[in-house]
């Protein structure tokens, strides 16, 4: 863009207009230049001002404050909010401790009272060094812990000689207590000391012996668990005595929170259930979690006080890994239990009709490759319903085969498969549900023979038991329910709590009800799992088996007749059982695997009844919503 | 903004000597002087110990002294016309911070370039100032009272302005926006247009703040209200004040300051480097202090007066107007006059990427005054 900057004179202004332009165009900078001279020469005059009235005018004061007396700022940490389980019970508690503490600016050696405090209550070298480090890191009003969970004793022993100890106090702390120890450790996490990192991001931080939530619901609510800082600002003389209080900020205290565990179902079932073995009990029309158990736990009360290095060896050491949650971290492949959603995806592309027979010979022959059924001697024919209830593999390979792997991967996602659950449970993995794009993107092809084999659930899956079990809720409503364990936050409830605050799923009416008649019929028609049918009164429950292997099974142990109790456990094939009930108005959605239980419906469906037994019993039936217990019991 | 070829290669008097004649040695020697007084006031913050702070400041200095009289030899004509070229940089660096910097206290952004740290937000005022200067030095005052010309310099200011708000630094945002505003005013845009942005500003802003999120609320309250922060601002700002006064006339003398050593005063090395000051030497030497530094503000007028050229006149008002604006915000904040924090005073605070960009902005100031009966080529389209 080309300017005119003498305002269309042109070359007509000629050299006589330029210079005129140039005097008035100085004339008005220096006035203007002027203006701001001034304005920024009374800044600094009102600078100067300022500078005499608070050492001059008020010098006086001042040097008192600076010579007799401190402004020293003190935070209160507000209490943390409390976990609850759905019947108001706590799970997360806090629980009084004395604590010795020091604040640096108060003392003039901080070595020699440490001295001093040893030969009253002995303090080893390694605290004597946290404390330095600390007291290092911190400023100097904030207090530091010199030792936690003092007794009585040594409590009265350090008042009575407080005289000798300059910048020591003794003061009532609260300390995290989870009194289900480990039977909702992976559920409600556990609080440890913030990680130094995170120091800075709030205030409140700093405090002496604050804890955050590290995992599970600790973790996920931590800001609401925590509440915010108060302060009170105080000028003390120069040993240290309050003299008065110049400015007080309260704090927010944390805020309960109300999970959907049943704390008592939840320690009923982890009785009921061995190592390895994970459940997941959801309620099925809202995707509350009512019960997570797994085995191996841990006992989350040992993390208040500090880990020791022997117990995180042993913890990290073991092979059944107890601090991971093996509901939402451990992957598994879904093994026949993904046949419901094959059936769904052959229905929705119209590659197969409910009717349609497919004949079961014992195995499918694709190419140069045999893939063989569970049930050497084959099903014979076989539609989806029978197909589903006698869980015959040459059906569902076949079926794979027609729907292709990208269509049976985009059902799996709608049911919750392969997806993110955003469950409140921080690190919950989303397992993989593979696609043929996903096999390529890893520089390797995807045949129809791998399709076949993911047919019945075998393959690249990795999935948690509470995908699972998520699936399973889905399949019994049609509804897109997620996964949560939040009922209310400070007494209000959250949202999606009623089975409307789900959309649907949007599988045709009479698809997904073809899925149901077939699972009912797994547990009350004769199909594989008859031993997971429900004493009466309780109402009739559709599930289906799965088992799936760790190991190939070899030609030669097929040939020789493979009895998986004669191999080594851990080469025994994983047991699956996905439930739920009542079968005409779904109420729980459940889903099991037992590690290396060798066969679904052998280990999997019977635990799974009893499970189911007791949720019948311990909740009953009631309605959502129900039963939102006071945050005060 | 192009400079004729020709200009620049016409008075080949100016040869490097007489050029070094033209450099006002005595202002050279009050920058000296203020890096001296930032000297003092290091070693007592390093508690007498010159490897702590003192020795790296004067190292520095010396260092920006090199740059600066190497630019103060670089043509006026030059820099103008690389003005568009240092301005763009500019902005390519502060959209480099926000997508790879690393945020520090008070969420200042820097990017690491081999042992240096540089805040480009620093360094864009300098180079907003030499691109408004270039923008405006061609232009007459009929052509200054048309808005459309005002546009893209406007637009000039705003984009380094958001993108420091972005940061998020409101303070030096802030500053970047009064530091072009006063390039505008100089330049002479009409005074009743200030008035109307001013009039907007102040009705748009419950807006804006209407449709902040809640954290950035509770920032712009932090910022303006430092006591919501008991432990942080405020409380830095009332140990300062009590610092500050207990110096009274001649202060506690030199490494005699209480409230400093006894490590009350936080930052003392950087932001709180003035009640340092104020505490060992009283009111005497921070009056000092404040003369010098003014005396620096009002060098940068002389050198707008005596320019014969429009571009030298804004530049040095500009510059003037940033040191102006760093030493106000930075001594009434450790006053307790107004609640910003985290802006260093310029040739004291310790810290090496703002004693170099300080530099350069002398430099080109130096430039200006050595330069300062240059033809420009005003008329040229």
């Amino acid at each position: 863009m080309s300017w005119r900057p003498w305002g269309g004179q042109g070359a007509l202004g000629g050299q006589r207009g330029v210079r005129k332009e140039e005097e008035r165009r100085r004339g008005i900078f220096t006035r203007r230049a002027a203006v701001l001279g001034a304005i920024q020469l009374g800044a600094f005059g009102f600078l100067g001002s300022r500078l005499y009235r608070l050492q001059i005018e008020e010098g006086a004061r001042y040097a008192t404050l600076a010579e007799e007396n401190r402004v020293s700022a003190r935070l209160f940490a507000p209490p943390r909010g409390r976990v609850l389980d759905r019947n108001g019970r706590v799970v997360a508690g806090n629980r009084l401790n004395w604590r010795a503490l020091l604040v640096a600016e108060q003392t003039a050696d901080v070595a020699a009272t440490l001295q001093t405090f040893s030969s009253i209550v002995p303090l080893a070298d390694h605290e004597k060094a946290r404390i330095e480090r600390e007291v290092r890191r911190n400023r100097r009003f904030v207090p530091v812990i010199i030792r936690e969970f003092l007794s009585w004793e040594d409590m009265a022993r350090i008042e009575v000689n407080a005289p000798d100890l300059p910048g020591v106090t003794v003061d009532m702390g609260t300390t995290r207590i989870y009194p289900e120890t480990e039977h909702l450790a992976h559920v409600v996490g556990y609080v440890a000391a913030p990680a130094e990192a995170d120091a800075g991001e709030d205030p409140l931080l700093q405090l002496p012996g604050i804890r955050v939530g590290r995992a599970g619901v600790e973790r996920h609510h931590d800001r609401v668990l925590r509440g915010r800082a108060g302060a009170v600002q105080v000028e003390v003389n120069a040993v240290g005595r309050v003299i008065r209080e110049l400015d007080r900020r309260e704090g927010i205290p944390g805020q309960d929170v109300q999970i959907s565990v049943d704390s008592e179902l939840q320690k009923a079932i982890r009785a009921k259930i061995e190592e390895g073995t994970s459940a997941v009990l959801l309620d099925a029309r809202n995707g509350e979690v009512l019960a997570m158990a797994t085995k191996p736990s841990f006992d989350p009360n040992i993390f208040n006080a500090g880990v020791s290095a022997a117990q995180w060896r042993q913890w990290t050491a073991s092979r059944s890994t107890p601090l991971i949650n093996k509901a939402t971290n451990g992957l598994y492949a879904p093994g026949s239990t993904f046949k419901m959603i094959v059936g769904l995806a052959a229905l929705e592309a119209k590659v197969c009709r409910p009717g349609d027979i497919v004949s079961c010979p014992g195995h499918l022959d694709y190419g140069d490759t045999r893939f063989h059924c569970h049930l050497r001697s084959g099903h014979g024919g076989m539609n989806l319903r029978s197909a589903i209830m006698a869980s015959c593999d040459v059906y569902f390979y076949e079926m794979a085969r027609r729907v292709g792997m990208d269509r049976i991967a985009a059902m799996a996602n709608r049911f919750g498969l392969g997806v993110d659950l955003e469950i409140e449970l921080p690190g919950t993995r989303r397992g993989l549900v593979p696609t043929r794009g996903w096999r390529q993107a890893q520089g390797k092809p995807w045949s129809i023979g791998d399709t076949i084999v993911h047919g019945i659930g075998q393959g690249f899956y990795q999935i948690t038991p509470l995908a699972l079990a998520v699936m399973t809720a889905r399949l019994a409503t049609g509804r897109a329910v997620q996964p949560h364990l939040t009922r209310a936050i400070g007494g209000r409830p959250v949202r999606g709590a009623r089975p409307e605050d789900w959309p649907s799923l949007g599988i045709a009416d009479a698809d997904i009800r073809l899925i149901r008649e077939a699972m009912w019929g797994v547990v009350n028609g004769g199909g594989t799992a008859g031993v997971a049918r429900l004493p009466g009164q309780y109402g009739q429950m559709a599930g289906k088996t799965g088992t799936t292997q760790v190991r190939r099974v070899t030609r030669e142990q097929r040939e020789r007749g493979f009895n998986v109790s004669q191999v080594p456990r851990e080469w025994r094939p994983h047991a699956l059982f996905v439930c739920y009930a009542p079968h005409d108005n779904p109420l729980y959605a459940l889903s099991v695997i037992v590690e290396h239980g060798s066969s679904g419906s052998g280990a999997a469906a019977p635990l799974a009844r009893d499970i189911m037994v007791e949720a019948f019993q311990r909740l009953g039936s009631q309605r959502p919503g129900q039963r939102v217990a006071e945050a005060g019991r | 903004m192009i400079f004729e070829r020709r200009l620049l290669t016409r008075d080949r008097g100016a040869g490097i000597l007489e050029k070094l004649w033209q450099i006002p040695w005595s202002f050279v020697l009050l920058l000296g002087g203020v890096a001296a007084i930032g000297y003092v006031a290091l070693l007592s913050a390093g508690s007498g110990n010159a490897d702590l702070y003192a020795q790296k400041h004067a190292i520095r200095f010396g260092f920006g002294v090199v740059v600066m009289l190497g630019l103060a030899l670089v043509d006026i004509r030059l820099i103008a016309r690389f003005a568009s070229l240092g301005y763009l940089g500019g902005i390519v660096l502060l959209v480099l911070v926000l997508m790879h910097g690393n945020v520090g206290k008070g969420a200042q952004r820097w990017i690491d370039i081999g042992p240096v740290q540089l805040q480009p937000s620093e360094l864009m005022k300098i180079m907003l100032v030499v691109a408004l200067a270039a923008w405006f030095h061609r232009a007459s005052w009929e052509r200054i009272g048309n808005p459309l010309f005002l546009v893209p310099a406007a637009i000039a200011v705003l984009l380094p302005v958001g993108l420091i708000l972005k940061q998020p630094n409101l303070g030096t945002a802030l500053i970047t926006g009064m530091v072009g505003a006063a390039v505008f005013w100089a330049a002479g845009v009409r005074w009743w247009k200030f008035a109307l942005v001013g009039a907007a500003g102040a009705v748009a802003a419950p807006i804006a703040y209407e449709r902040l999120h809640d954290y950035q609320r509770a920032r712009i309250t932090t910022f303006l209200d430092p006591e919501s922060d008991p432990l942080g601002a405020g409380y830095n700002i009332i140990q300062s004040k009590i610092a500050l006064g207990s110096g009274g006339l001649w202060g506690k003398g030199f490494l005699q300051g209480t409230q400093g050593h006894l490590n009350f005063l936080p930052e003392k090395q950087t932001d709180f480097i003035f009640t340092m000051i104020a505490e060992e030497f009283g009111l005497v030497g921070a009056l000092t202090t404040l003369g010098m530094l003014m005396l620096v503000v009002a060098f940068c007028y002389v050198v707008a007066f005596r320019s014969k050229h429009q571009f030298g006149r804004l530049v040095a008002i500009g510059l003037g107007t940033n040191y102006f604006l760093y030493i106000f915000v930075n001594v009434a904040m450790v006053t307790g006059s107004i609640p910003v924090g985290g802006v260093p005073l310029p040739l004291i605070s310790h810290g090496g990427s703002a004693m170099l960009t300080v530099m350069v902005g002398f430099g080109l100031l130096l430039s200006a005054y050595v330069h300062r009966d240059a033809e420009m080529g005003p008329m040229r389209e």
